[in-house]
């Protein structure tokens, strides 16, 4: 029994208000840098930005699927590592590009699922899995390489980072197209659909005729696609794929998926909301860089930033009940 | 007897935004009486006493306890003043023993050492005094509900409760537990402890309840002698209509067999064997435990069958799972509403068709426009009260969140319906809804079996009533020869 109509409806309003509030951060964290320094609104400044979110904000989109579920994995940076070195590896040996393209995906891709099996036929936690896989996936990529990176592609292949479309970096595109489709799977497929329904609520979801590990196994597993895009994307751009790639990229990604207001809870947020939080790091990474400040007093920012984010959200939400 | 109320609370009124949830509404409480406070889901009663236990704040009138004005900051304040509830979910610590729980935050203790010995002995005294056995250290998380809602009683007394307000204490007991928990409350009422008493049953009130205020949009209607008034004048004041007949008469024929168990076995069950026909309300009775629920989920694929057959229109099927079970055309409307049968964050629209999502959507790609059709049509059928197809359903309030569960089997087809509790926390006004549903469901060649611990459901809505006891049917009885009696016994019978 809870007091009706008007006030849900504005509960409604506060909700989208919420998505609205992180794009708002967003464009005043740009006033007041542009305001500080005025290198920043400068069209290579802003490419700059968004190629260097680009990363993050890939392997984001696969976080927020599995957060949605109300799920967690800690071993995407790990991942990304992994996938980048087995793709490297392929490269130098000579396998054809999209041959070695593949490789990186594919590994990213079964890194996923077997977290995603772990978690549904293993029954373990999330946060447990995946913390097993982080590092499983880490010293192998350690051990295959030898601790040493594996660099020097050819530019067919740097083409993937260095390369524009219209003037824009081939990574942003890369990045824009994701999201695109991102955002049609969550709002138009089962699969979007099923996602919110587990992490609403898994119980009701099975009852009502869902398999739940099989969609919960293909959401892990597309967090590992998304990993080894990166990879692919990081790999490029450095010239270079290392073993010790993607350190605390997961902390990164969790970060812009709940600045981007989805729930840790499960059930609630979107896509559009997470890209707005990995651009929100990125610019807030740039700007302090162009003002000079200390790399150390970057992460104090940067951290209360996130605190910050989740307090007004849990605020809001709060008066939307 | 016109003695000085204990509690008065005096044109209380309550904004949210947008909204007036109460509207000057007046009650008063006497010493050593239980106050029923009635009315549908969305009346207030809720908000009025979230008031008077310091969850809210009120926005307007007055409160007096003892003829002394008071303004109650919080729940801690609540609980000083000698004020405390007991809420339907029940708010006790699975993991700690019942003394821990009675205790919790007040433990007897030397610096940081907790007395366990004085904790246990302390938790004993108030358990006797309720008559209860347990043993105080036995952990909560063993006990029934029943028990535990013994120990929350045990936890407000432990406080110097004065004023014990009881939400829907009785919505999770069976006929058994109720007496105790009526035993109960007037044991306390003789000790002078005051008792506002929500619930929905009306028979409840007429055995435990002195007074009775009835709550309708916000506003008190009235306040009488539950001695001077009748069910039938309750009904009108708490929906201000005339309900001729709670359960409505039906119309169905019954045809061909639809729905046959032979031989059930699984781990709560054994050997059970029934069957269901086209148009037919089969009804479940029995005591909490009986095996009821058990048996929903075994022909539901929920739980794993052991041994026995189920055959859907003739045909052996073996159900596995939810997936094979709706396949076969089968709808399971969950005992528990929120935690089983909705996803509460989805919206109306999105929780009517989960389970049919595939019918609407080619290459996963959900076709919204077919989806959207499909919701309309069953929300106007049902007469769901809801502002949009996007509404959260979590704002429904509890009849229309039924209908939404009802819409989604009806959505996806199916034609056997297992109703699990169909109108357990939902007001009369839902509830006749509902019942008319049902028939309605049946008049289409639906078939129905319902399991209910509310008897004058079972019997008013049944064709057939089925007992059961300790996983097993004990009994079979006809709509002519069940009596409230016979079905009692049956399940009651060693």
């Amino acid at each position: 029994m809870r007091p009706n109509g008007i006030a849900l409806r504005q509960s409604f309003l506060l909700h989208h208000a919420r998505q609205l509030g992180t794009l708002s951060g967003l464009l005043a964290l740009g006033l007041v840098l542009w305001a500080l320094t005025p290198h920043f609104l400068t069209l290579s400044n802003l490419l700059n930005v968004a190629e260097q979110a680009t990363i993050i904000a890939i392997v984001a989109v696969g976080m927020t699927f599995v957060i949605l579920t109300a799920g967690i994995d800690l071993s995407v940076g790990s991942v990304l590592a992994f996938a980048g070195v087995v793709m490297a590896s392929a490269l130098h040996a000579g396998a054809p590009l999209p041959f070695a393209l593949l490789a990186g995906l594919a590994t990213g891709t079964v890194c996923g699922l077997v977290n995603g099996l772990l978690i549904t036929l293993g029954r373990l936690p999330p946060f447990i899995a995946t913390l097993g896989m982080m590092s499983v996936a880490r010293g192998t990529a350690l051990m295959y390489t030898g601790g040493r990176p594996i660099s020097g592609f050819s530019e067919n292949f740097r083409w993937l980072a260095t390369g524009e479309v219209l003037r824009i970096p081939i990574p942003v595109v890369v990045m824009i197209g994701i999201y695109a489709i991102a955002f049609f799977v969550l709002t138009r497929t089962k699969l979007g659909r099923y996602t919110y329904a587990i992490g609403g609520n898994e119980e009701a979801t099975h009852l009502s005729g869902v398999n739940v590990r099989l969609y919960k196994t293909v959401v892990y597993g597309l967090a590992g696609l998304f990993s080894g895009l990166a990879a692919i994307l990081l790999t490029a751009r450095l010239n270079s794929a290392q073993p010790i790639a993607g350190m605390m990229y997961e902390l990164d990604a969790i970060a812009a998926t709940v600045i981007g207001g989805t729930s840790l809870l499960g059930g609630e947020g979107n896509v559009l909301g997470t890209l707005i939080g990995a651009l929100i790091m990125a610019v807030l990474r740039n700007g302090l860089n162009l003002l000079g400040v200390s790399s150390f007093l970057q992460q104090v920012v940067i951290g209360s930033v996130i605190i910050i984010a989740v307090l007004i959200d849990m605020a809001l939400k709060r008066r939307g009940k | 007897m016109e003695a000085a109320p204990l509690l008065k609370m005096s044109q209380i009124s309550k904004t949210f935004p947008g909204v007036l949830a109460l509207d000057r509404v007046d009650f008063e409480l006497r010493r050593g009486e239980v106050h029923v406070l009635l009315g549908e889901n969305g009346a207030g009663k809720s908000t009025l006493m979230k008031i008077l236990s310091g969850a809210y704040q009120k926005s307007g009138g007055e409160i007096e306890l003892d003829g002394v004005p008071i303004n109650i900051k919080n729940p801690r304040h609540a609980q000083d003043l000698g004020i405390s509830t007991i809420y339907q979910e029940l708010n006790l610590i699975p993991h700690l023993s019942i003394a821990e729980n009675i205790f919790l935050g007040r433990e007897p203790s030397s610096f940081a050492f907790i007395d366990q010995r004085a904790l246990v002995r302390a938790a004993r005294k108030l358990l006797n005094g309720l008559g209860l056995t347990v043993d105080p250290s036995a952990r909560v998380k063993r006990l029934g509900i029943a028990e535990q809602q013994m120990v929350e009683v045990a936890k407000a007394l432990s406080l110097e409760t004065r004023i014990l307000i009881m939400d829907e204490p009785t919505s999770a007991l069976t006929q058994q537990e109720i007496k105790q928990l009526f035993a109960t409350i007037r044991r306390l009422k003789e000790g002078g402890v005051s008792i506002i008493y929500i619930s929905h049953r009306l028979e409840e009130l007429f055995q435990i309840g002195d007074r009775v205020t009835v709550l309708r949009d916000g506003r008190s209607v009235a306040t009488c002698e539950i001695a001077d008034t009748g069910k039938p004048q309750l009904i009108r004041l708490m929906v201000n209509r005339e309900l001729t007949e709670q359960f409505p008469k039906r119309q169905a024929t019954i045809g061909e067999e639809v729905l046959r168990v032979e031989g059930l076995t699984t781990d709560g069950l054994r050997d059970v064997s029934f069957s269901l026909h086209k148009g037919e309300v089969l009804g479940i009775a029995g005591l909490m435990g009986a095996g009821r629920t058990e048996l929903a989920c075994a022909i539901f694929g929920v739980e794993k069958i052991e041994a026995g057959q189920i055959y859907v229109k003739g045909e052996a099927r073996r159900i596995t799972s939810p997936r094979r079970a709706i396949n076969c055309g089968i709808g399971f409307l969950t005992e528990d509403r929120k935690s089983q049968g909705l996803v509460l964050r989805l919206s109306v629209g999105e929780n009517l068709c989960l389970p049919s999502v595939d019918k609407f959507s080619s290459w996963g790609i959900v076709d919204s426009n077919r989806e959207k059709l499909a919701c309309r049509r069953y929300v106007q059928e049902l007469r769901i009260r809801t502002p949009s197809l996007k509404q959260k359903v979590s704002f429904l309030s509890g009849g229309n969140q039924q209908k939404v569960v009802l819409g989604k089997w009806l959505c996806s087809e199916a034609d056997v319906f297992i109703f699990d509790e169909p109108t357990r926390g939902v007001d009369v006004g839902a509830k006749t809804e509902i019942y008319e549903l049902m028939n309605r469901l049946t008049a289409q060649g639906v078939a129905i079996l319902m399991i209910s611990s509310e008897l004058p459901e079972v019997l008013g809505m049944s064709d057939r009533v089925l007992v059961m006891r300790s996983g097993q049917i004990a009994g079979e009885f006809s709509a002519a020869e069940a009596t409230q009696e016979k079905v009692l016994q049956c399940a009651l019978m060693a």
